[in-house]
């Protein structure tokens, strides 16, 4: 043993690596995703899967043409939970190549464009979510009845043909299949609230309608509760911190309940707020993304509750019926900014922020 | 801002303590150590005793080659503040005193005294000072010093340096937290030696008169904790604390966050929180080298590791080679992938580039890995920014932004976010996902920031030097110039008085020294004329030739020829009458040109000779030696004269 291995210290690690992080995160999406495919059938799998294959060949290519180790880069699983990011959060039985444009533009030019892993401002799957529903607002919007509200029901085969062809077996198109029981195109129960607003009903007569049971919007509520599940899963394993789920929901839930208070039949309670929408797979799933999300935890906090009050200030203002996606990109500019003046203050120092300390080095 | 006296001790008597920041729980793996007793570690063939195993400077060197030396016997003295002795750690002979490698991340080379061991072990005498409560903190620390005790802890600041302290001192706090996972030195040291180790606090406690002592012991040593309570039992103001195991409890600033909530200033020290702290081993050498006058000479060093046989704590001699320590646990080579010595922990410990490095004061620890117990980390991946780095992080650092900006060598930036506070714990690495060697990236920075700030003062340094020497030219120059004039002054004048009678004193002074200098310079003139050619820019032949000539005929009469007749040489073949004629013609024109140069010729050179008189300092030296250059050809010339005579 005359020459011996020499490394740098810490020569200990606690093993758990980016790959895992990603997996853990995947794996917690799955109590949501059953949720869906019960109350939507299994067109929402179908939709993963393609995003993942997607996500991961274009990395692969992409990863190819930079000449870096592509394995070890697949490896790392970012990609395929942008993919499935990308696959949950559009209607289930919306064109393939929806999710396919969708997770190549989010991997390629979001993600690889930037630079990789890491290097990308913004949170790849919302960016192609947003670039989707601007470029194919039909299909993007394309939304079922959940299960015992829709007129046709239709099976696993349906799905497949519906999302390849267009059409059910039996030849129903998409648009048949949104048709409710009562022979109303249905709409999600944030966008049945706002056409019911705009249409002069208050917020009370909206919710009287049958995709609503109270604030719960059937089907919608209970997936979101179950995502919700997961996300506590991710929060007791700490991958993600409590920070930027906890200040988005409370961000939202002020400005909710401060308008509510303020206008009752204008503006909807904050449980309504709260179970329709994405509202919390965005806190706990989206938002979280470590890259594009603030480093701080002062600055996670900013970040978390400026998301949650732009989700329903666009919500009650904008034109589109929900807004995590917009919310998390606007926010997602502003992270350099919050990280720069959200610097905790070193131990031994008297400055309490960046900005007085970087005036005294130069 | 911080917790008061008065609130610290309310605290401390409910034992409900701060914390700190961040920090990691790795594995501890303690036990596979400290099961057993401190084993007594046979003598090695040789000792390699680095003379600096210490923060600061080494000391001066009072053993020769071939010298016999005594157990404990000094083998360098103090002779600065910042210098710590060092001692033979057994007898026999110095065999030499050369570059070895040393106990340093970098595998560098230091100077190092090799002893063969004799065997014997004849101790050197030492001076007890068993009084100690009659002697004064000058002569104690005195003590300290003459017994060569730096840190014990890892840091290896000199331990005199901080006992001669004289500013109040509240909390002496006693380190015994090892917090780093695999060692256990100091956990064997306290529940079999509690006893000594009490011994060096009460002689501290003389020196520095602290309000409290503070005996911290992490909660995972509970036999420790036990045995330094009872030893410390009799004092009031002693107090055994135990506090929550958490990497890293154990640095310096934040056992004093956890005691006390204090922080210790960027810039500042301990105790301008009113805090001093040792460790636990370092109290244990105090007591030997107040009650006995043993210096350090030995330590406990946990041997430890699946790459061991018999993982133990042993007491070895300081210089003892790293290998004669892997013989004694029984180092098992198969075991490991690559063979991988760390000295100190898994967390901030080193790895040995070479078996024969010496043990010095501050080895607590050699660990030997087996395969899979501390697996090399992969190549990094990309940071994802996820922050763990950050909640890890005991002084709140942000390690993302400080890794971005040392890769991307933006050091001014990684400064800006406090680079220079990380205590390179390696919490950050230890959690990163992307594996990242985080703490390696900042040692690089930190030491490119060095070189760079040396680099930039010796430019500055440089900078200054050429300035100052440009400025020295022109004012040389300058006044050269000034000389010219006034001389051409005084010689026109002198050409309008026409040697009468001067008005000026100082002309006419002038006028006699040029006239005198003047009737010199055709006397040298006249000898020298060759050479004044030779400087001119003609060329070597006709320059011979001419010198040819002149030798021939130095007494001849001559005739006015033109000198610059280039066929000079051939006629000189011909007819040596031609050439005596044209000789002689030169010979004349020499002498008038010699009475003509002369007046012109004389405030230069007088410029010349009074200048390293005139001025004094480096500048006026180095003039003085350009002139000599200067003069140089000139006496070569001659000297080419006189062969060719």
């Amino acid at each position: 043993m005359t020459k011996l291995n020499v490394a740098s210290s810490p020569h200990h690690h606690n093993m758990r690596d980016t790959g895992q992080v990603m997996r853990l995160v995947m794996y917690a999406c799955i109590p949501g995703i059953a949720l869906q495919c019960w109350f939507f059938g299994i067109g929402v799998l179908i939709q993963v899967a393609l995003g993942i294959v997607t996500a991961v060949v274009t990395e692969a290519l992409i990863v190819e043409l930079r000449k870096k180790n592509t394995e070890r880069v697949v490896k790392d699983s970012s990609a395929a939970l942008a993919g499935l990011l990308l696959g949950i959060s559009i209607p289930p039985l919306a064109p393939w190549w929806i999710v396919v444009i969708g997770s190549f533009f989010a991997i390629a030019i979001v993600k690889q464009a930037y630079g990789g892993l890491g290097f990308n401002m913004f949170n790849p799957a919302m960016a192609a979510y947003v670039m989707l529903l601007i470029s194919f607002p039909v299909q993007m919007t394309a939304w079922l009845p959940p299960e015992g509200l829709a007129q046709q029901s239709f099976s696993n085969i349906d799905a497949i043909y519906a999302i390849f062809a267009g059409f059910t077996v039996e030849g129903y198109s998409i648009a048949q299949l949104r048709v409710g029981y009562d022979g109303i195109t249905m709409a999600t129960p944030l966008d049945h609230v706002k056409t019911s607003l705009v249409e002069g009903y208050t917020v009370g007569e909206a919710l009287q309608s049958n995709i609503f049971s109270g604030a719960w919007g059937v089907g919608w509520s209970y997936i979101s509760l179950a995502y919700l599940a997961g996300g506590l899963v991710l929060l007791k394993l700490k991958v993600i911190n409590w920070h930027i789920p906890v200040s988005m929901l409370g961000g939202a839930m002020i400005v909710a309940i401060f308008f509510n208070l303020v206008d009752g039949s204008q503006f909807g309670s904050g449980l309504f707020h709260l179970l329709n929408g994405s509202l919390i797979v965005g806190a706990f799933f989206i938002a979280t993304d470590p890259v594009s999300a603030a480093t701080t935890n002062r600055g996670r906090l900013i970040f978390g509750a400026a998301i949650g009050m732009w989700v329903i200030i666009i919500r009650t203002w904008g034109n589109y019926p929900d807004a995590v996606a917009f919310s998390v990109l606007l926010l997602n500019m502003a992270v350099p900014l919050i990280d720069y003046y959200t610097r905790p203050r070193t131990y031994g120092h008297r400055v309490k922020n960046a900005s007085s300390s970087t005036k005294d080095v130069h | 801002m911080f917790a008061d006296y008065d609130q610290i001790m309310e605290r401390l008597s409910t034992q409900a303590l701060w914390d700190f920041p961040g920090g990691v729980h790795p594995q501890e793996h303690k036990s596979l150590s400290n099961q057993g007793e401190i084993q007594r570690l046979s003598l090695p063939e040789v000792l390699y005793i680095p003379i600096k195993q210490h923060i600061g400077v080494h000391g001066e060197l009072i053993v020769r080659v071939g010298e016999q030396v005594r157990k404990g016997q000094p083998l360098t003295i103090s002779d600065n503040a910042f210098a710590v002795p060092v001692h033979a750690s057994s007898s026999g002979e110095v065999i030499a005193i050369e570059e070895h490698v040393a106990a340093h991340p970098s595998g560098m080379k230091e100077m190092t005294i090799v002893i063969q061991v004799d065997g014997l072990d004849t101790p050197y005498e030492f001076e007890p000072m068993s009084d100690y409560t009659k002697r004064s903190q000058e002569e104690i620390v005195g003590a300290i010093c003459k017994a060569g005790i730096s840190g014990m802890g890892g840091a290896g600041f000199p331990s005199h340096l901080k006992s001669d302290n004289v500013k109040p001192i509240e909390f002496l706090i006693i380190n015994g937290i090892e917090c780093e996972p695999y060692i256990t030195s100091d956990d064997r040291l306290m529940r079999e030696h509690a006893w000594q180790i009490r011994q060096g606090i009460d002689i501290l406690f003389h020196i520095l008169q602290p309000k409290q002592v503070l005996i911290a012991v992490e909660d995972n040593k509970p036999e420790a904790l036990a045995t330094m309570s009872i030893a410390c039992q009799q004092q009031d103001n002693y107090h055994v604390i135990s506090v929550p195991t958490k990497y890293p409890a154990g640095g310096e600033k934040q056992l004093i966050q956890v005691l006390t909530s204090r922080e210790v200033p960027a810039s500042g020290l301990p105790v301008d929180v009113g805090c001093l702290m040792y460790n636990v081993g370092t109290c244990y050498a105090i007591a030997d080298a107040v009650m006995e006058g043993k210096p350090l000479i030995e330590r406990v060093v946990t041997i430890t590791g699946k790459a061991v046989n018999k993982a133990q704590n042993v007491w070895a001699r300081i210089g003892s080679p790293v290998k004669h320590l892997l013989t004694h646990a029984e180092y098992q080579s198969e075991q490991q992938d690559y063979p991988r010595v760390i000295m100190g922990g898994p967390m901030m410990g080193f790895t040995l580039s070479s078996v024969q490095i010496p043990v010095v004061k501050i080895t607590n620890c050699l660990l030997l890995p087996a395969k899979r117990e501390l697996p090399l980390v992969e190549d990094e991946r990309a940071c994802i920014r996820c922050s763990a780095c950050a909640d890890a992080c005991p002084v709140s650092l942000l390690p993302q932004q400080m890794f971005w900006h040392s890769k991307a060598k933006e050091y001014d930036k990684a400064q800006e976010y406090n680079l220079f506070d990380c205590i390179e714990c390696g919490a950050c690495a230890y959690v990163c996902p992307s594996e990242i060697p985080l703490v390696h990236y900042y040692r690089k920075a930190k030491a490119d920031i060095r070189q760079q700030a040396l680099e930039k003062e010796k430019a500055e340094k440089a900078r200054i030097r050429f300035e100052a020497r440009n400025a020295r030219l022109l004012a040389d120059k300058e006044a050269r110039e000034e000389k010219h004039r006034l001389a051409a002054q005084a010689r026109q004048k002198a050409m309008k008085s026409d040697g009468g009678a001067a008005k000026d004193k100082i002309s006419a002074a002038l006028e006699r020294a040029k006239a005198k200098k003047a009737a010199m310079a055709q006397k040298a003139q006249q000898q020298t004329v060759p050479a004044e050619d030779i400087s001119q820019p003609e060329s070597a032949a006709q320059d011979k030739a001419i010198q040819d000539t002149v030798n021939n005929t130095t007494n001849n009469d001559a005739k006015k020829l033109s000198n610059e007749d280039a066929q000079a040489p051939e006629l000189d073949d011909k007819k040596a009458k031609v050439a005596a004629a044209i000789a002689r013609a030169k010979a004349k024109k020499a002498e008038l040109a010699a009475a003509k140069q002369a007046p012109a010729k004389e405030p230069a050179e007088k410029a010349h000779d009074k200048a390293p008189v005139s001025k004094k300092g480096p500048a006026s030296k180095r003039k003085a030696a350009k002139t000599t250059k200067r003069k140089k050809p000139v006496s070569k010339a001659k000297g080419k004269k006189t062969t060719d005579d």
